[in-house]
């Protein structure tokens, strides 16, 4: 081979050039996430203090915490949940054991994937239109219902793909032992696959956590704690968005404050669920 | 509840649930079970048929006063009631299509770095760390957005260039602006970092897919890692590659949250790279719980149903190029 | 641990199971413990809404949540009865209450101020006039050091920021009350005009009062309006206006209560008096009251009796909070002009939900 310095110089600075590129691409990222983190912790934590779990939100100047938004938001994802679970999980099973094949399947998946991506904020809308317009109250059941629409395509998508790929011979099996279809699904498939689908039940929770467009027109906020559902539920994100836009400090530094502690909830129930996700499954 | 270990199915197919055993009870509840799940799945097509009815109707009203003007008119007038999207649109798809740009190239770093350049060591914690770069709320980012990089921006950015501007020039005029680090430039740059870790995860999942075969003859030819990307990897990915920027591109449309702090909450066209505009979502954010029944709610909702198709438009074309193969 | 899982979702289930079960005891007796009424509207208030609240959840147990959306917001949401109160510094007329059978009533008296970001700048030192600030508004002036707000400010510094306005991008009793006074004190602004929510001719826009004094902090060199408590509490230097006597006057409680002064409550139905440019010496010109929308006929007696004797307890006992944060407490007449006017707001059998006690 001869020597020839001329491509071969220009080949290894495009190898250098882009080399240095991935690298400081990766680096920009990681430095992103470590300035973000930075700021919330030390903003964050500044605000937190026991109060935050003892008061609810308070008016400006005076004392107060955020017990009432923490449980509000934690009452309407759970409501969310219930519901996003049901719908999400039955929604799967069709999808990967009745309709694998089918023409309205394909249908349904492709629109689950739209409402899967679709802006929150219109999920906020249509919520506000029939539920909170017609019956005429703010309420966080409305707010509940806006998070399950949210909640329930991410669990339906995880939910079928994990079904998928039980291997088959579970259910000729079970079959061949003489069980019903349904009994096949509950007892055999659903079991075998139930790390996967609580992977993704927890995947939408960190999702609904952190929504704030869906809710500001249909759970409003409240000032106060409450456990009523049928009235305005205090919610984390809303009450951030409010204070963190006023010019009080001690409303600002409640809003870094909340800001840390959902996202310490997001990240957690995140790393929570993908390391479920890797572990072997249990026979 | 007796298990029938009656005869054994007829034909069993090979995917999906077998057929239902002969069993009356169990064929009941089989068609029980069944009926349920498919309810649950057509709920979610009637949740989704909902939303777009309910658009239509409520925002029926503003297209019927403005007709097409609506699309091409940035008059956002409360008092008079005149209304029109073009605003909001295009500053929807301008911060959405700057996002990307400023993504696309550092997401394709990220992706090939993991697949190719990382050591092994580090390759799970980078991997992690940029998933959680995903999962950070996006309230999160508006706020971080506002108080840390805004300042940030309008101090080492924005200041240098509006000051070096002599006043009368062309440069002046596509300079001029707040100087609060809030824009539609800036909202960009926060919607990149968001939509940043998407696109990287899914890319990073498709150069999996490569056969390490491929990739491997063409390093064993002597290939240098960029050229075997540029004339292997990418190719091979390309369909799934711009399906993945689709997805990318759909979820910095609809972001709310993160704009809304940051977009300074203009209506009009932006007419300055440092303007501050709004986008649809931002808009509807503002004015919703306000707006009087009559033209300035319909308008609102016109721009939710404007905001879905545009939406649904990009996810279609993504699906199309990316098959079902990744998560959103 | 799927049990665990089910176990601490039913105890959640079973917790907000409870809290109905105790509401509904509460709404037995009118107004007792654990009540909860909704209002939203105005930003303007909204400070001392919540204290009052605050302070009456303390007292009798009773929560009023009050939610700061703009008076837009608050006429909107009022009018779909989907709260039990709405608030608005812009006062509907009286066609517009008949339309939607609704009562109106002054709540206190505050003053909107022109608040600036400027280094150096003390409150009160910088001087401003109507056409002025319309010219800023309008984007015609453009650098704080230009001709007109130097030739006004004589003596002052002013440093060579570009000046930003800041609106409110809501709809906002607070924009009315400013837009009002540009339209009564600058010919220019006429093609703007005075509404909730105008086509602003340039700047940003924040969300609620909060959001545009957020945004003024955060700029050099931004001009915004809030009302006055936003600007006292959060330290923001204030511009002083030439009021209609030619005097440069400060935003305080004797200004606004001098604006106030002379003001004819019962010419317009529903109390929907301007205080808007008014004659005085003393008198602040962008002053205005605060008002409440209710539904004349209240669905429930219970709530409507609620609200009021919310109102009831803050005009009798509020007043040291509202000067606190220098809102002016209406006069003593005025204040039982308001309490005669709560008879015509009655319940379904037709009886006045609220007879406040002999003053």
């Amino acid at each position: 081979m001869t020597t020839a310095t001329g491509p071969r110089l220009s080949r290894r600075i495009n190898e250098l050039v882009f080399l240095a590129f991935c690298w400081t691409a990766t680096a920009i990222a990681i430095l992103f996430l470590a300035a973000i983190l930075w700021s919330l912790l030390s903003q964050g934590v500044g605000g937190l203090d026991l109060n935050i779990f003892t008061k609810s939100t308070p008016a400006p100047g005076s004392e107060g915490g955020l017990i009432n938004a923490i449980l509000g938001s934690l009452m309407m994802c759970v409501v969310a949940m219930i519901g996003a679970v049901f719908v999400g999980i039955l929604a799967g099973t069709w999808l990967s054991e009745y309709a694998r094949d089918s023409h309205y399947g394909k249908v349904i998946r492709f629109l689950n994937d739209v409402l899967l991506s679709a802006p929150s904020i219109l999920v906020g809308l249509f919520v506000y239109e029939i539920l909170v317009a017609p019956v005429k109250g703010f309420s966080g059941l409305a707010g509940a219902v806006a998070l399950g629409l949210l909640a329930a395509p991410v669990i339906t998508r995880t939910t079928e793909d994990v079904l998928r790929l039980q291997p088959t011979a579970l259910r000729e099996a079970s079959v061949a032992l003489g069980a019903p279809v349904w009994r096949t699904i509950l007892a055999v498939i659903w079991k075998s696959a139930r790390g996967g689908m609580l992977t993704g039940a927890l995947l939408a929770f960190a999702r609904i956590s952190g929504e704030t467009a869906p809710l500001l027109f249909t759970a409003l906020n409240n000032q106060f704690l409450s456990f009523d559902l049928t009235k305005p539920t205090a919610n984390l994100p809303v009450v951030i968005f409010n204070f963190a836009l006023s010019a009080y400090d001690d409303w600002r530094r409640l809003a870094w404050a909340g800001a840390l502690l959902i996202a310490a909830t997001v990240l957690t129930v995140t790393i929570v669920a993908r390391i479920l996700a890797r572990e072997p499954r249990r026979s | 509840m007796t298990i029938t270990a009656a005869n054994p199915p007829a034909a069993a197919p090979t995917t999906g649930a077998p057929a239902p055993p002969r069993s009356a009870f169990g064929s009941a509840f089989d068609r029980g079970f069944e009926i349920l799940c498919f309810s649950a799945a057509t709920f979610l097509l009637t949740a989704l048929g909902g939303i777009v009815v309910s658009l239509a109707i409520g925002g029926w009203p503003a297209f019927q006063a403005f007709g097409f003007n609506f699309f091409v008119s940035a008059e956002w007038d409360p008092v008079q009631e005149i209304y029109g999207a073009a605003g909001a649109m295009t500053g929807t798809l301008v911060s959405a299509s700057l996002a990307l740009l400023f993504a696309l190239p550092l997401s394709f770093g990220i992706a090939i770095f993991l697949v190719e350049l990382c050591p092994p060591v580090l390759r799970r914690p980078i991997g992690t760390a940029v998933e959680l770069l995903a999962g950070i709320p996006s309230i999160v980012y508006g706020m971080w957005g506002l108080f840390v990089f805004a300042p940030w921006f309008a101090k080492y950015v924005q200041m240098p260039i509006m000051m070096s501007a002599k006043p009368g020039t062309f440069w002046e005029a596509i300079t001029t602006g707040v100087p609060n680090g809030a824009g539609i430039l800036s909202a960009s740059i926060i919607l990149a970092i968001m939509i940043l870790p998407f696109i990287a995860a899914t890319m990073r999942e498709l150069l999996l897919t490569i056969p390490a075969q491929v990739r491997e003859s063409a390093y064993g030819l002597g290939s240098t890692t960029f050229e075997v990307v540029r004339k292997v990897s990418l190719p091979y990915v390309r369909t799934g590659a711009i399906g993945a920027v689709m997805l990318g591109l759909g979820r910095a449309l609809g972001e709310t949250m993160a704009v809304t702090f940051i977009i300074g909450n203009a209506h009009g066209f932006p007419t300055s790279i440092f303007a501050s505009g709004s986008t649809i979502a931002s808009t509807i954010a503002n004015e919703f719980a306000e707006a009087t029944e009559g033209l300035h709610s319909a308008s609102l909702i016109a721009l939710g149903l404007v905001l879905f198709i545009i939406t649904f438009a990009v996810l279609a074309l993504a699906r199309l190029l990316i098959g079902r193969q990744q998560h959103a | 641990m799927y049990r665990k899982i089910i176990l601490s979702l039913a105890a959640c289930l079973a917790l907000s199971a409870c809290g109905q079960k105790t509401d509904k005891k509460g709404d037995a007796a009118p107004a007792a413990a654990g009540a909860q009424i909704s209002g939203a509207g105005a930003s303007f208030p909204a400070p001392l809404y919540a204290k009052w609240a605050e302070a009456q959840k303390a007292e009798t147990g009773m929560a009023l949540n009050y939610q700061a959306i703009g008076s837009g917001g608050g006429i909107k949401q009022i009018k779909a009865k989907t709260v039990a109160f709405g608030a608005s510094d812009k006062p509907l007329k009286g066609e517009e209450l008949d339309a939607d059978g609704l009562a109106q009533f002054p709540t206190v008296i505050g003053g909107v101020v022109p608040i600036v970001n400027l280094p150096d700048i003390q409150p009160g030192q910088l001087k401003l006039t109507g056409p002025v600030l319309a010219d800023i508004f309008l984007g015609k002036v453009k650098k704080w050091n230009d001709a007109p707000i130097a030739a006004l400010n004589a003596g002052v510094k002013l440093p060579n920021l570009p000046i930003t306005v800041v609106h409110r991008s809501d709809g906002s009793g607070t924009s009315f009350l400013f837009t009002s006074y540009l339209t009564a004190a600058a010919p220019q602004w006429a093609s703007v005009g005075a509404s909730d929510a105008v086509k602003w001719p340039a700047g940003q826009g924040g969300k609620g009062n909060d959001g545009v004094s957020g945004y003024v902090k955060q700029t050099p060199g931004a001009i915004g309006y809030v009302e006055y408590a936003y600007a006292k509490q959060n330290g923001l230097p204030h511009a002083s206006l030439q009021n209609a006597a030619g005097k440069f006057v400060n935003p305080t409680a004797e200004s606004f209560s001098a604006a106030a002064a002379g003001a004819d409550w019962e010419k317009n139905p529903g109390f929907a008096t301007l205080l808007i440019n008014q004659p005085g010496e003393g008198a602040w010109p962008i002053t205005g009251a605060t008002f409440i929308l209710m539904h004349k006929a209240q669905a429930d007696a219970a709530t409507g009796k609620a609200v009021l004797g919310f109102f009831d307890r803050a005009y009798a006992t509020g007043d040291a909070a509202a000067s606190e944060l220098a809102y002016v407490p209406l006069p003593a007449d005025l204040k039982a002009k308001v309490r005669a006017s709560w008879s015509a707001i009655v319940g379904p059998d037709g009886k006045p939900v609220y007879i406040p006690a002999a003053q």
